[in-house]
């Protein structure tokens, strides 16, 4: 009987095995094989797409670089940086207000912008597209900072005001004793108090703003004001023939935020789980 | 009076943030209701009051009625793999004894949900292309040449093919919140079960999956409301083709809009979407409220 258990056990050790390993191969091959074309050449791509490159050359590279993958990155980075900075300040400033400070109103404040966490962008669509029409920003790297900043500032309101609801009451006082005014006590006291939700949601900001479509899509159409997700698809049409530059690409607009989350996944995960749960 | 000037400036703090949503997400929201009245070319300028029409016309739109389907199996595939599918994965996965083995599989199946969907949907483009992709290749590999098809040029097995992409994609994420919230299940309660002498099965069936509930609920939630807002994948593999098949709400709306010229019409989809979303989201917001497992 003991020996019957344990040889069942043995076999589904091996199944579990085989099913997590196997669903390694299902998504690191299709991952793989994307970064290796990104070194053939099209001859190579379509004679036998399971081959390695013949020449690891970084011409492809080369070519989606300065056929406007250059430009979008550039773009993408200074989106990102600026709606980052923008977002995580704006709503620190708000959870503080809402957690520290007695302002009236609160309740209702509170609900009204962590009720934008229930809103879906799409909805708003053809409103934002007429207004930024009538403001002067429809195509421009400000419509993507406005909208990516707004749209987010419920969630990370949400992330850093549930940390900071729970800092001791004595921290306050300890400011107020010290002299410090409420501006002093911010940026001084509670601020580097909540580095670590501030971390999850600076990585969680630029993983979003990095991989965004829909607004960017729909906001922006010349080169100079394209991100790396809409400019990825505009390279695809414009040179849709010359597969392996289009797989540079994606590698291109893929390394760095793989990179990102291997290294800051413990404060992602963090993030991503308050985020759901509380 | 000088308490609730000095009690108002403490609005200060909160202004950038409530202008910014009021402005820019809920404002939008209110005025497509008023647009959605309206027969609007945004080309000439021209606007008319039309009530209900734009609505009337949506419940006539086969094309409506097939992208709210696809929403749907969208949702029911999703849930299975992605709430159901991920929990027991976590599971297996937690199994494990090796720190290291746990935390290097967790790590590899979320890259694919740190791509955008753009590369994401890309590559599957590539992958299900019927000359060069790999899918065909191994099928005729297999001896199974006769099952190789263009998966996405065709209506049958278009919208599949997306779908199943999009569980690729996101797999990895929630199994990294089921894996957080098993590890977050005391381990006595594990061995107390052990001790009675309940197998593995058993432990996951009457231990993990009832502490896990709250997770699950919300899983669910998060899975149905990002069916309903699918539109990045779609655009970048098929655009909506062939011959409309693979169209959802998103991308439908998209065309009415800006493709067609119907502005009103794409303003009476998004009220359709606002309610789904909203509804998806008051489960969720009922569910967190009774969160907190009793152990």
């Amino acid at each position: 009987m003991v020996s019957r258990l344990s040889f069942m056990g043995v076999i589904a050790r091996v199944f579990m095995w085989a099913f997590l390993l196997g669903l390694v191969v299902v998504v690191v091959y299709p991952l793989l094989w994307m970064v290796l074309n990104g070194f053939k050449t099209n001859a190579e791509l379509f004679s036998d797409p399971f081959a390695l490159p013949v020449d690891w050359s970084f011409d492809n590279y080369r070519k989606a670089w300065n056929r406007g993958v250059g430009d979008y990155l550039t773009t993408s980075v200074l989106v990102t940086a600026t709606s980052t900075v923008a977002t995580v300040f704006v709503s620190a400033w708000a959870a503080y207000g809402l957690t520290r400070v007695d302002i009236p109103l609160n309740k209702a404040i509170t609900a009204l912008i962590l009720g934008g966490l229930m809103l879906a962008p799409t909805v708003a669509l053809v409103p934002l597209v007429k207004m930024f029409q009538a403001m002067g920003l429809y195509n421009s790297f400000w419509a993507l900072l406005i909208l990516y900043t707004a749209f987010r500032i419920p969630f990370t309101t949400f992330l850093i005001r549930a940390y900071m609801i729970d800092l001791p009451r004595e921290v306050d006082e300890a400011a107020e004793v010290d002299g410090a005014g409420r501006w002093t006590a911010f940026w001084r006291i509670i601020l580097p108090m909540c580095k670590p939700i501030i971390t999850s949601t600076v990585l969680l900001q630029i993983l979003f703003t990095w991989n965004e479509y829909l607004f960017a899509m729909v906001f922006t159409s010349g080169s100079g004001v394209q991100t790396l997700p809409v400019g990825l698809t505009s390279l695809m049409s414009k040179h849709g023939t010359e597969f392996p530059v289009v797989f540079a690409g994606m590698v291109i607009a893929a390394v760095p935020v793989v990179l990102l989350f291997v290294f800051g996944q413990r404060y992602i995960v963090k993030g991503l789980a308050d985020g759901i749960g509380k | 009076m000088r308490a609730i000037v000095a009690r108002s400036l403490g609005l200060a703090w909160v202004v950038p943030a409530l202008a910014l949503v009021g402005v820019f997400v809920y404002l939008p929201l209110v005025q497509n209701f008023g647009f959605s009245t309206l027969e609007w070319d945004i080309y000439s300028g021209s606007q008319e009051y039309i009530g209900f029409d734009n609505y009337a016309k949506l419940l006539d739109d086969p094309v409506f009625w097939s992208s709210l389907g696809n929403n749907l199996l969208y949702a029911v595939i999703s849930i299975a793999f992605q709430v159901f599918g991920a929990l027991l994965l976590a599971a297996l996965i937690e199994s494990i004894r090796g720190e290291g083995w746990r935390r290097s599989l967790r790590v590899i199946y979320f890259i694919p949900s740190a791509i955008s969907l753009t590369v994401a949907g890309l590559l599957f483009y590539f992958l299900y292309e019927p000359n060069l992709g790999p899918i065909n290749h191994l099928l005729e590999a297999a001896g199974l040449g006769q099952f190789a098809a263009a998966w996405l040029g065709q209506e049958g097995t278009a919208m599949p093919a997306i779908i199943a992409m999009s569980q690729w994609q996101g797999f990895g994420y929630s199994t990294l919140l089921f894996a957080v919230a098993i590890q977050r299940i005391p381990s006595e309660i594990y061995g107390a079960a052990a001790i009675d002498g309940v197998g593995p099965v058993g432990r996951f069936v009457h231990v993990t999956v009832p502490l896990v509930r709250e997770m699950t609920g919300l899983m669910a939630i998060v899975t149905v409301s990002g069916s309903f807002q699918v539109f990045n994948e779609v655009m970048v593999m098929t655009g909506g083709g062939p011959n409309n098949s693979t169209q959802v709400l998103g991308t439908w709306l998209y065309r009415s809009g800006f493709v067609r010229n119907d502005f009103g019409y794409a303003a009476a989809i998004a009220t359709v979407l606002f309610v789904i979303t909203l509804g998806v989201a008051m489960a969720q917001l009922w569910v967190t409220r009774r969160r907190r497992v009793e152990w």
